[in-house]
Parts: C-alpha cells; structure tokens; sequence
C-alpha cells in the first residue's frame, strides 16, 4: 500500500456512513463525502484508466473539473459515460467502469498499442488510411481509441427540469472571491445567485490555509454563506456555470444526487462576477503521464478533504510557490518529501522534514503501471510512489472568453489574465490572477465596486498570505523522452514540434491537427502548455500565438438537460379534437393529419382497415354520412376594411360575396403560389369567416395578421382565429337534409331558403348554430358549427338520429376518396412549391381582375406563362389494372432519354366507380385530356389516360339531390 | 440566446419571435410593376454587416414590429410598433 486513508481528519467526509461502490469489478470502500477519486486513492487504486490513443495506464490527475485521465462510465438508472471521478460523489451500490479499456484499466488488451506509438504521431489514422477509403477502417479504429462508451439500451429515469431565472448579480463560484463579491452585492440591497461546481462551498479555503476577520477561513465561510441564504438570496452548490450566451445569457448546469437528471439553469443577471479560481497546470518531463503523478493541489486536497495521505515517497517538483504548502503537509502527515524546484533563489524556505532541490527540474519518471522512481536534470535518482507537480495555475476565464472578452498576458503569473473589461462582467480572485488573500478580497472590493455599489467593509485576510513566485517551465522543442502536453488526447511534445514542420503554426490548426484541446476535459491542464511549446518552437511569445476560441460547455452537459420536457409527445405536441373521447368510443382509428389527431377511419385496424375505409367511402354516397370537421379553420376578419382585405388577400374577388353566402376561393404567396384554398363566409357586410384548410390554420391566421399590420392597419379590421372555440360536425349525402330535419334547428332547411354555398343560422339546445351549405365530397352537405364544448350532445342526436337513415360515421381518409372522385384538391398533396392558381384551371381572376391582390404581379412573368406548365388532371388506368402509386411519374421518352412530365399525386380505389382513379401534375395536362401517357414507378412502367380531374357526377347534380 | 425587446410585451427570448423580413422592403402593387422591381421586393434582401431594420413578429401576442439592431454585435438598437415608426 502506499496510498491509504488517514486515521483522522478530512473536512468532506463522515467516517460515520461508510459506503461500498464497485469499479471495474472490484469492490471500493469509502465514506459519504468521498467522490469516486478520493474513495479510489483511499484503496490505492493507481490505474483507473487507458489513454485515449496508446491506451497507456493513467490514474487520477486533479480533484475537479479539469480532470483529464480520470473518467469512468457509470452505469445503472442514472448511467453517464464519461463522467469525472473527480467530481462524481462515490456512492452505495454505484457500478462505475473504467473507459477505453478491455476487459479493465489494469489489465488493458490494447496495451500494445503503446510500444507502436512512435508509429502513430498525431494525424497518423487520417494520413495512412485515407486510401481506399477512410471509412473502411474508421469502425475498427474508432472501436480501439475514444473514451467512455454511450448505453444505447439506457432510457432517462425522468425529464431534466429546466429553469429560467433573473437576478442583479450572478456569481460564479463560491471560493473566498466570490463569497466576498456575493455579500458586497447583498449587503448593498441587490439579488444575487451563488454558483459552485463543489458540493461544499469556500472553494481553495477547503484545502488551503487562511484566516479572515481573525477567525479560521471556514468559520468566515460559513456565516457568510448563512448571512446569504438568511438574506433569500440563491445559492446553488453542485452547479457548473457552463457557457454564456447573447445578451449575458447564462446557462448552469445543476447536479442533483437524490435520482433526477440533472437541472438546467437559464439565467439573466443583469451583472455578473466570475470568480471561478484556477487551475494547476502539469510540469513537463519524460513520462510525466504515469499513474501516481498528481497536481500537487490535488493531492492537498484529498489530503485535507477526504484525509487521503497519496503516497509514503513523495517528490514533489514545482516552479511556484504554491507546493510548499502541499510539501509541509504532505510531510506533516508522515510522508517522507523531497521538493524540487526550478528556482535557484527568491523561493521560500524549505518546510521542516523536506529535503530540497534548488535548480533542479524532473528530467523523467519511470514505472510501469505507476510511478516508481524520477531522474532530475543532474542525474540525481530519486524513488517515489507518488510525483506531485506545480506547473503554475491558469485562471479559469471561460465565461470571460466565451463573452469575446480580451486576454492579457501576465509574465509575472506566467498566465493570460482577464484584459478590457467586459459590459456586464467582473472578474474576481484567482481567475483575476489574485494570489494572497488580500489580493482576492481586493479583487472582490473592485468587482463589487463595478456593481455600482461601495457603501460594506471586505472581509481582512489575518492569516498566512499566499505567494506566487512563479517561474515559468514550459514544454522545450527538442526534449529527450515522450512528454505528454495533453493527457486526454495523448498529445505530446513531438506531435506539437510535427504540427509545426507541418506548418500548423496557428492555435487553432494545432488544436484541429493534434486534437490537444479537444475532449470533455477541453485542455484544462494543457491548452496554455501546448501553445507555449508552440510559442517556443516558432519564436513567437505566448500572446503572439495566442489562445483558441472560447466556446462553451466549459464541462459536459448531458443532452437531456437541454432537451427537458420537450421529449416525446411533448416534442411536437398534436392538436386533438373535442369529441376525441366519444369518436373512440365509436371506434375510431386516431392518426395524426397535418399536426391533428383525427379519426382516420371508425372500425377496422390493420389489414381490415382498407375494407373500412372503402365501406365508409362507398356507404356515405347512398345515404348519408356523419364526420368531424372541427379542424377546418375558422379565422374571423372583422371591420369597417375587412371587404377590402379579403379581397387583397384572396385571388378572387370576395367583396362582391353577398352576407349569409360562401365562395370558394385560393389564397396566394407572393411568388404566386397557390397557399390555401378553402370557404369565405360573409357572416355581414363587415365580418367574414376564412374557413382555411386544416392544417394550415395558424400559418393563415400569421399571414392575414401580417397583412392587417403591415398594410391595413390596427384599426380597419381585427382578425379572431376561432378554430378551436367551435366544433363543425359535417352531415353529407343525398338524406343529409332529411336527416337534419327530424333533428331541427329551428330554421328553413329548404333549398330556397338555404341554397348551396349559403349559411343558415338557428339553434341546437339553446347555443346557437352557424349551418353552412359547403361541400367537400361532391354531395348535399351541411356543415354544423356549435360551440366547442356543446358538440357532444348534437354529435349523439345526429348518430341517433341517422340510424333510420343508415348514416355512416366517415373518418378522414373517406373523406379523402371522396374529394378524389369530385377533383378536389388538398393543397400541399395536389400542388407543389411551384403550383399557380391558373395550373388548378382557375384563370378567371388572373384575366379579369383589375384590383390588387397577393401574389398578381408573379402571375404575369414569363415563367408564370410557359405553355408547358404543370397542369391538374385526372388519371384513369385501363379496365382491371391497380390504382396507380402516388409520386409515380409521367415520363416522355426526348432523345432516346427518359425525361418526367409530372407526378401522380393523389390515388385511391373508388368504391362509387368500381375502378381506381387519380389526381397528378402533367405538363400541358389540361389540353391533353383523353391523352394515354407512361407512367414510371420503381422502374416499372405502365400507362394512364389523361382525363378531367373530376371523376364523379361531373354535372354536380348530387349537390341537390 | 438574445433579449428582444417586443414594444407590448417588453424584453423576451428571442425564441418568441419571428422574423419577417427587411424593415423598408415596400410592396409595388399593380399588375404591371416592371419585373425587375418586383424581383427586387421578392427575392433581394440587404443582408447589412452592423446596423440593420427589421420586421419582426412576437409570436406570443402577434404585434409585428420594427426593430433596429446590429448583425454583428448584437445589440438592439430600437423596436417600434408599426405604424409608429415616425413617433417614436
Ligand atoms: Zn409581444
């Protein structure tokens, strides 16, 4: 054993709740407070995972989110690939699993891989297989690197909630900075919400040494935390401020650890403070990736946190000051420590118990599955369990950079600092390059101060005041050994110095071509190292290459946090139907038609269903026929401009329509295209009824609102869309009137009084009832309009009543065989994008009108004009053949070529014909009827004769039967 | 995601809106407006760098409105009801 668990201490965790997880099949013990990492290095566990590329051993780098090696798959209900042991609390019964390892981490298959790495540099994959085909090889390839792997089988336990919140001031983090900046901001009346990515908040004061206002740093933290929440202010622990979007959007991811997915955040501030801290950065030296070499921060942490001693020989190498904290207690707790730093002078004095190396670096590590000894840059051999490092810390500044906000090179912090100020945003503390205690309640003062608010006293740092000292020790081109820059990716020195030869000079055609930056870490540790070495390879200085683009998540955020609720049916949620309970107690098959839910046809599921529905069609032309209308638009335009409007908006005149009577008529885009078709009513000289199709209602009512604003103005007409307050049940055949009669509505059904195309108003049970005489299957039909909620009762009287008449119940797709047979046609299935309304053989408006309306002028162009436009037919095949297939082409044989004519486009069985027929866009079609044609379908080939696109009573005499 | 400032509503998701084209883009009516002209109010848009006037439409209380804002940084500049757009 070399790592182990300390007898006493550890802030985070209650010895009195021990816990039992497993990880890679083996069984961890640990305690409630611990994460994965800390119970994993409490087991001395070194290897918890395979590089990406040479599946090299790797164990635990850091205590957070800038975790490179350490990420496992968890399984389970709540199964996440990829999460960070470092930041994913351990707890009973977890199953976690190591990633890019088979069948484990220790004891990896793909280990080889690693002794040919010499033979794999950086775009080797890309560069070898490219020839025949990358794809060829890409499945293998990708199966051998990656990372965690994604439980396809794996359903979410629940939907992520989703907040939206607003508050004065946001701050991010709930280290010394930003609990400082959050009671300057309460204390000076604003609202404010703390955000922190650990359970616990105080940030570095949980691990590192401090006293404020003359009391132990927890104690500060403590009451401040509770002078916020006393205060209602928000703080929410576990959270990951990941990205900042337009207009100081902020989006937090929240963890929650009692089942539910994860929260998410959507949050105004109208200011916001960062003050996220820093992270350490890796030293470079020869193997410096093996299993036992550490951030020394980390170790310090665990140390202090979860009161885990990471070895017995510890080295500890740095280039800072930061270490010697980490090397006292590290020796304190009764390890045995040798400090090796690259300065030769201005360090601080050695801590009692630790040897130490002046001038030295770490030349390399060696060992196998984990660290066993390094070699200094003198020769000198030193054996260790355990390498901590300092490379110096670089300021966590992501939502800064995500904000566009500008970096400034600091050499003193060997670091790129926050530059210009940023509307809206501060940076505080250690992500400002803060360093001592003074210097981030400084920081926090100026921040709070940018608030606009000045009036509190900052807490007094009365305790050790850290120091930075810091030297930089960057990556060097030509170093002997393999050096890793970024972990995740398995980027070292010699894929950056290829990169260069290769003329990948930029930071971002490094980052594409070495992915160094890449992955769920985004180079937390390694981005500042890698283009450093860039920077030392070409001769530039750091800020001369300069950093990649910020772009958030900062950590991964699962995809069910952005998706919330919006799954399933709650995707695209369907309009229903008030009468939906009783159409399936009739027995109704629902389908979805053009966003509603709506009796397809009553009775008859599967193989039966095409016998229901020719029954349905075939009955509802002997008698009559019952269906539900209540989808058809009902758009009320109201006002002393509405008769002008209308006209406008509609093809054919539709002022000249006297009240009380219907026209049929098409609406046109501007480009001339027919956009819907369907009834005006004119209810009285000022209010009409556009009676729009189904599925196309709220795109009519955006339309003739944008025309009301735009052109006619608020206070000429007022647009109602009424769709959905009234029910319309349709009662169609040749009894339809009789059937009525026996029901009554208190008004003349007689054809005199209520023609075709007219609109009667009576009563039903006391509502009132809106009776239009429109017809969309060629038959007497009576369209019945009653509010909403009294329909029930009239549907049962009208199915009552129509059993002495052997009424059928008709679902939609009856009623679209119906249409057929007459020639109706159902915009978007009978027309196209490039369908005008003289196409449909509706060309009187377009030679006769004199008055505009949309879409004219687009009507006279020469494209509007070709003669061999597509045109609306009616197709019938010879005696005996199939019903053609809808989308089958017309096809002419130019120049030995086959060449299409246009398109089948609607087709159906006819049970009133006893044959099939079909609607389609032909070329030329209207001056071809009797014409037969080719038809092509899947490569077959048949033929159809052009023909009206009426099919049945041509003469309309069914309308008055 | 961007605040839009709807002049009945006040400051919204841009979620909630719509956008209805280049604010100024005035329709020529008449059946015999020269086609090049009417091409010009189909098809052809200014698709500015900077500062740029729009129509827009809030989906949740249907107002279309004008609003001046900038393609590059973002920033509002103005939202004006229609009809409006001289008194404001
Ligand atoms: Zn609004």
């Amino acid at each position: 054993m070399t790592a182990s668990r300390l007898a006493t201490g550890g802030s985070a965790i209650d010895r009195s709740r021990p816990i039992r997880f497993s990880f890679d099949g083996t069984s961890v013990d640990g305690f409630v407070g611990d994460t994965i990492a800390s119970a994993l290095l409490a087991n001395d566990v070194a290897v918890v995972g395979r590089s990406f590329k040479y599946h090299r051993p790797r164990g635990i780098w850091g205590a957070g989110v800038e975790e490179p090696n350490a990420l496992i798959d968890i399984g389970g209900p709540r199964a996440t690939p990829n999460a960070r042991a470092t930041t994913e609390p351990a707890r009973e019964g977890l199953v976690a699993k190591s990633v890019n390892a088979t069948p484990n981490a220790l004891a990896d298959r793909n280990a080889f891989l690693d002794r040919f790495s010499r033979f794999i540099p950086a775009a080797f994959y890309y560069k070898t297989f490219m020839w025949p085909d990358w794809h060829m090889f890409e499945p293998r390839i990708r199966a051998m690197a990656g990372l965690g792997k994604v439980d396809t089988d794996w359903t979410s336990p629940g939907t992520s909630d989703q907040v939206n919140h607003h508050c004065d001031v946001l701050v991010v983090g709930a280290g010394p900075a930003g609990l400082a900046a959050a009671k300057l901001a309460a204390d000076a009346d604003l609202s404010v919400t703390l955000v922190d990515d650990q359970r616990k908040p105080g940030g570095s004061l949980g691990h590192r040494a401090g006293d404020i206002d003359g009391g132990p740093a927890a104690e500060w933290v403590e009451a401040t935390i509770a002078g916020l929440a006393g205060g209602g202010h928000l703080i929410l622990p576990s959270t990951t401020a990941f990205g900042i979007y337009d207009h100081n959007l902020v989006g937090l991811n929240q963890r929650q650890f009692d089942g539910r997915p994860d929260t998410l955040w959507r949050v105004r501030p109208r200011r916001i403070v960062l003050a996220a801290g820093a992270i350490e950065r890796p030293l470079p030296f020869a193997n410096n990736d093996l299993p036992g070499i550490m951030s020394a921060d980390a170790a310090l942490a665990y140390l202090r946190r979860h009161a885990v001693l990471v070895g017995k020989r510890v080295v500890i190498a740095t280039n800072n000051d930061s270490a010697y904290e980490v090397a006292e207690a590290i020796a304190e707790a009764g390890a045995d420590v040798a400090l090796v730093d690259i300065r030769r002078d201005g360090m601080p004095v050695a801590p009692a118990k630790v040897r130490q190396f002046k001038g030295r670096t770490l030349a390399s590590a060696a060992g196998r599955l984990r660290v066993e000894g390094v070699t200094l840059d003198d020769g000198t051999r030193l054996d260790a369990d355990c390498v901590l490092v300092s490379g110096g810390w670089t300021p966590t500044i992501h939502l800064f950079g995500q904000a566009r906000g500008k970096l400034a090179w600091s050499e003193a912090r060997a670091a790129f600092l926050p530059g210009n100020p940023v509307d809206g945003i501060a940076v505080a503390g250690a992500a400002a390059g803060a360093v001592s205690l003074s210097e981030v309640f400084a920081s926090a003062e100026k921040a709070a101060a940018s608030l606009g608010q000045t009036k509190a006293a900052i807490p007094r740092s009365t305790g050790p005041e850290a120091t930075a000292g810091i030297v930089a020790a960057w990556p060097m081109p030509g170093s002997k050994g393999r050096i890793w820059i970024d972990y995740q990716n398995d980027v070292t020195v010699k894929d950056v110095e290829l990169a260069a030869r290769e003329n990948f000079v930029s930071v971002e055609h490094l980052k594409r071509y070495t992915t160094l930056g890449m992955a769920t870490d985004q180079g937390k540790t390694s981005n500042l190292p890698g283009l450093a070495l860039m920077a030392g390879i070409t001769g530039r200085t750091v800020p001369e290459v300069g950093t990649t683009t910020y772009r958030p998540p900062f950590t991964p955020v699962p995809l069910a946090s952005f998706a919330g609720a919006r799954v399933g049916e709650l995707m695209a949620p369907v309009r229903r139907l008030p009468l939906e309970t009783v159409h399936r107690a009739g027995g109704a098959v629902f389908q979805e038609y053009g966003g509603w839910l709506r009796p397809a046809h009553y009775g008859g599921r599967n193989a039966d269903a095409v016998r229901a529905i020719q029954d349905e069609a075939f009955r509802a032309r002997q008698s009559v026929a019952l269906f539900d209308g209540s989808t058809l638009g009902k758009i009320e335009v109201i006002g002393p401009k509405a008769a002008e409007f209308v006209d406008f908006l509609y093809y054919n005149t539709m002022s000249a329509l006297r009240p009380g009577r219907c026209r049929y008529g098409f609406m046109l885009s501007e480009n001339g295209v027919v956009f819907d078709d369907g009834v005006l009513v004119r209810l009285d000289e000022h209010r009409f009824v556009v009676s729009c199709s189904s599925s196309h209602v709220a795109a009519v009512h955006a339309r003739l609102e944008e025309w009301r604003q735009d052109r006619f103005g608020r206070g000429a007409v007022y647009i109602h869309n009424a769709t959905s307050e009234m029910a319309t049940l349709t009662v169609s055949g040749p009894n339809a009137r009789t059937l009525l009669e026996t029901v009554g509505f208190g008004l003349s059904l007689a054809d005199a009084a209520l023609p075709h195309m007219a609109i009667g108003h009576g009563s039903y049970a006391g509502d009132e009832v809106r009776i239009a005489r429109v017809s969309f299957t060629g038959d007497r039909s009576y369209e019945i309009s009653i509010r909403a909620d009294r329909a029930e009762p009239l549907w049962a009287h009208l199915r009552q009543a129509g059993q002495a008449f052997d009424a059928v119940l008709i679902g939609l797709e009856a009623l679209m065989i119906l249409r057929a047979e007459k020639g109706f046609i159902v915009i978007g299935k009978d027309t196209d994008g490039t369908t005008l309304p003289h196409d449909l053989g509706s060309d009187g408006p377009r030679t006769k009108r004199q008055t505009e309306y949309v879409g004219r002028r687009s009507l006279f162009t020469e494209e509007a004009s070709r003669p061999d436009r597509m045109q609306l037919v009616g197709l019938t095949v010879p005696q005996g053949e199939a019903a053609l297939a809808t989308g089958a082409h017309g096809v002419e044989r130019r120049g030995g070529k086959l060449h299409s004519i246009g398109f089948v486009t609607s087709s159906y069985e006819s049970p009133a014909l006893g044959q099939p027929i079909a609607l389609g866009l032909i070329e030329r079609g209207a001056a071809r009827h009797g014409e037969t044609i080719e038809i092509q379908h899947l490569g077959k080939h048949r033929t159809a004769t052009i023909a009206a696109p009426c099919a049945y009573d041509p003469a309309g005499d069914r309308l008055n039967a | 995601m961007q605040l839009f400032p709807c002049p009945f509503c006040g400051p919204r998701d841009e979620t909630e809106f719509h956008y209805g084209g280049d604010a100024g883009n005035a329709r020529p009516d008449g059946g015999d407006v020269p086609i090049d002209r009417w091409a010009n109010y189909l098809y052809l848009r200014s698709n500015p760098k900077g500062a740029a006037r729009e129509i827009w439409v809030h989906m949740n209380c249907g107002e279309f409105f004008v609003m001046e804002r900038d393609t590059l940084t973002h920033e509002v500049l103005s939202s004006t009801a229609l009809g409006e757009e001289h008194t404001a």
